[in-house]
């Protein structure tokens, strides 16, 4: 089975986002990266599938230089080999013009399966996933929390969240499922991973080797413009309420009537 | 052209829902601004019984009425919104950030090469044009961002718009739309659908009660869910309790749980990690009950009890019962 998972290099949010300068983006002096942390379930994912089914994990990001150590981090968790796609021109994409490139790049490989994130937690759109699928004129699942995939019937049945509940879908596959935080527990890279990780394959692409006018990407082919970035205001701290327990808890429902106005 | 603000109805049960109605109160808003006509989009089946209630709102209600349309499905729905659109163009299509309407409007965006702005928590208008408002990186941020499309597409979260109902309801006209579905429309099949009968969705809810791993195990979240039912609230979780098997992942309030925007947010037990807070940290009121004064959900709330929450929670249910009866 040829199994892509497309993933993405966040900044870790556990560090505190400062501005730049100009307002317009965010200081990225003090910033350390991971892997989005959605991607781990897609990769974990793909992972299971070639234990079940044999065939090769692909790992396909579109990002600068440094997006090549997210890469070596899902080699480690197990992955084939990779693809990076980068070049100066696709800065400032924004989500379609992602999963335009990204559909460039697929377009030319094997696949039975994409396997995204649900969400990158940078950027916050979940889009790239749904759009991809159209891209590639293929269906799609977001936000699965189970993935049954049967490579001998050509399908896979997913579970996803919907308000108030849980529904169940079966597509043909190829597909692109997007991967939710219950879907499994992914694995951490051994040691000996880590080490094979560093000699396993990546093919670079830029925009040009996947044919695409570099006016159609980066922030010139981009539909979304950003405008500028501001940090919510600062919440204060409130008050505590003192005195014991019970004490504290009735004079909490007094205000929850008094001010929060609820009751 | 026409300038055609479009909402996707959101329905749930035969009934529209309330962020529908937050999504007509936006658009209404964007046609004043630029000079554009409302209209709704109402997709289902057995649905055609809503549409009065959107006549009042929208100059045109398109509704899509067919049995294949019972559950939503990507496919389907995003063929019944390419039918229409072979006879009408928006030039703004606002959808909510629900997990339907985040999952058709890529879609939509790729189908129609639109610009699409996910997850917003405001449209403003700013210089004539229009700019969304969107947090991103954790919520720690917000970012601006501009359209430079024909066709603008947004998802805006459920909660952050009030309603204002229309001064003078517009009594719109209804144009129903027959889909002709073949078999490429139909790729992805609904094999169950599993609904939690009576229960508060989270990300809907204006009150949410939410314990972490000070809640101690699985069996004391009954105090919780006891509160919720005095409030009217919806319960729900930090990871820790998620991981830990106590509650299940569609409870997990956070960055890799649910962003929820609800007017009251109740932690307990919770001590406000940044993963966390990510998820509840737009919630209009927050209280934190927690027996450590230096957890860092203090530094945002704002009315803290240093307590054995134990001790609180039910109390304070009761308090609130004897509150609501007199
Ligand atoms: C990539 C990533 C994503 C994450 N995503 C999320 C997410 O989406 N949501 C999320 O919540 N977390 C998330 N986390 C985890 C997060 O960092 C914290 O570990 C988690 O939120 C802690 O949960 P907690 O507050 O319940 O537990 P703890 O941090 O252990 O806090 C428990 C609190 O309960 C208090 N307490 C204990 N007993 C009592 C009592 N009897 N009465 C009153 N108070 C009591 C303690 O004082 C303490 O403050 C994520 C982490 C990572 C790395
Ligand atoms: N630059 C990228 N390179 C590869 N995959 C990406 C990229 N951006 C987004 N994705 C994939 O799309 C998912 C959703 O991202 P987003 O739509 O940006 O929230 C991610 O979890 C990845 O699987």
């Amino acid at each position: 089975m040829n199994i892509l998972v497309c993933m993405k290099q966040v900044p870790d949010t556990a560090i505190a986002i400062r501005l730049d300068a100009e307002q317009k983006s965010i200081d990225r002096s003090e910033i350390t990266y991971v892997v989005n942390p959605f991607d781990e379930y897609a990769i974990e994912a793909g992972l299971q599938l070639k234990e079940k089914y044999g065939g090769e994990v692909t790992l396909v990001t579109m990002g600068p230089d440094r997006a090549d150590e997210a890469l070596r981090t899902g080699l480690a968790m197990g992955a084939d080999k990779g693809v990076h796609i980068s070049d100066p021109a696709l800065e400032g994409s924004d989500t379609l013009v992602t999963a335009k490139v990204l559909a460039a790049a697929i377009k030319g490989l094997p696949y039975d399966i994409v396997l995204c994130g649900k969400v990158a937690t940078d950027d916050n759109t979940g889009q790239v996933g749904p759009a991809l699928a159209e891209l590639l004129g293929i269906p799609h699942i977001s936000g699965a929390t189970t993935l049954e995939v049967d490579d001998d019937a050509k399908k896979a049945t997913a579970t996803r969240e919907v308000e108030g509940g849980f529904m169940r879908m079966e597509v043909p596959i190829p597909a692109v499922i997007t991967a939710e935080k219950d879907l499994n527990a992914p694995r951490y890279p051994s040691l000996p991973g880590i080490m094979k990780a560093k000699t396993k394959p990546v093919d670079k692409k830029d925009v040009a080797s996947l044919g695409m006018d570099p006016s159609s990407v980066g922030l010139a082919g981009s539909k979304i413009q950003p405008m500028g970035m501001s940090l919510p205001p600062v919440r204060e701290a409130g008050r505590i309420i003192e005195g014991e327990a019970e004490e504290a808890a009735k004079e909490l429902a007094r205000l929850l009537r008094a001010e929060v106005k609820i009751l | 052209m026409m300038r055609n603000v479009w909402v996707l109805a959101e329905h749930t049960d035969g009934k529209l829902k309330r962020v529908t109605f937050e999504l007509l109160t936006k658009g209404r808003e964007i046609c004043a601004a630029v000079g554009g006509t409302l209209c709704a989009v109402l997709i289902g089946s057995g649905v055609e019984g809503m549409a009065p209630d959107l006549q009042k709102w929208a100059s045109k209600v398109w509704v899509v009425d067919q049995p294949s349309l019972e559950n939503y499905t990507p496919d389907a729905y995003a063929k019944a919104m390419t039918t229409i659109f072979e006879k009408e163009r928006p030039i703004m299509l606002l959808l909510a950030a629900s997990s339907n309407g985040r999952d058709l409007a890529p879609k939509l965006a790729a189908r129609f090469d639109g610009a699409l702005a996910s997850s917003c928590t405001d449209v403003v208008m700013d210089g004539g044009r229009l700019v969304g408002i969107r947090p991103v990186l954790g919520e720690t941020a917000f970012v601006r961002v501009g359209f430079k499309s024909p066709l603008q597409i947004m998802t805006i979260r459920p909660n952050v718009i009030p309603v204002t109902e229309p001064e003078n309801p517009s009594n719109g006209t209804v144009e129903k739309v027959d889909v002709t579905f073949d078999e490429k429309d139909l790729r992805t099949k609904v094999l169950e659908v599993t609904k939690a009968a009576g229960k508060v969705e989270l990300t809907e809810a204006s009150i949410i009660v939410s314990g972490g791993r000070g809640m101690g195990g699985p069996e004391n979240f009954k105090i919780l869910e006891e509160l919720a039912d005095v409030l009217g609230a919806a319960v729900g979780a930090s990871r820790s309790a998620v991981d830990a098997g106590w509650r299940p992942h569609s409870e997990q309030v956070g960055q890799t749980g649910k962003v929820v925007n609800p007017t009251l947010y109740i932690a307990c037990g919770i001590s406000g990690a940044i993963q966390h807070l990510a998820g509840m940290k737009t919630s209009r009121w927050i209280v934190a009950i927690n027996k450590d004064p230096e957890a860092p959900i203090f530094k945002l709330a704002d009315f803290g009890i240093v307590a054995n929450l134990f001790d609180v929670v039910p109390k304070l249910a009761e308090e609130i019962k004897t509150m609501k009866t007199d």
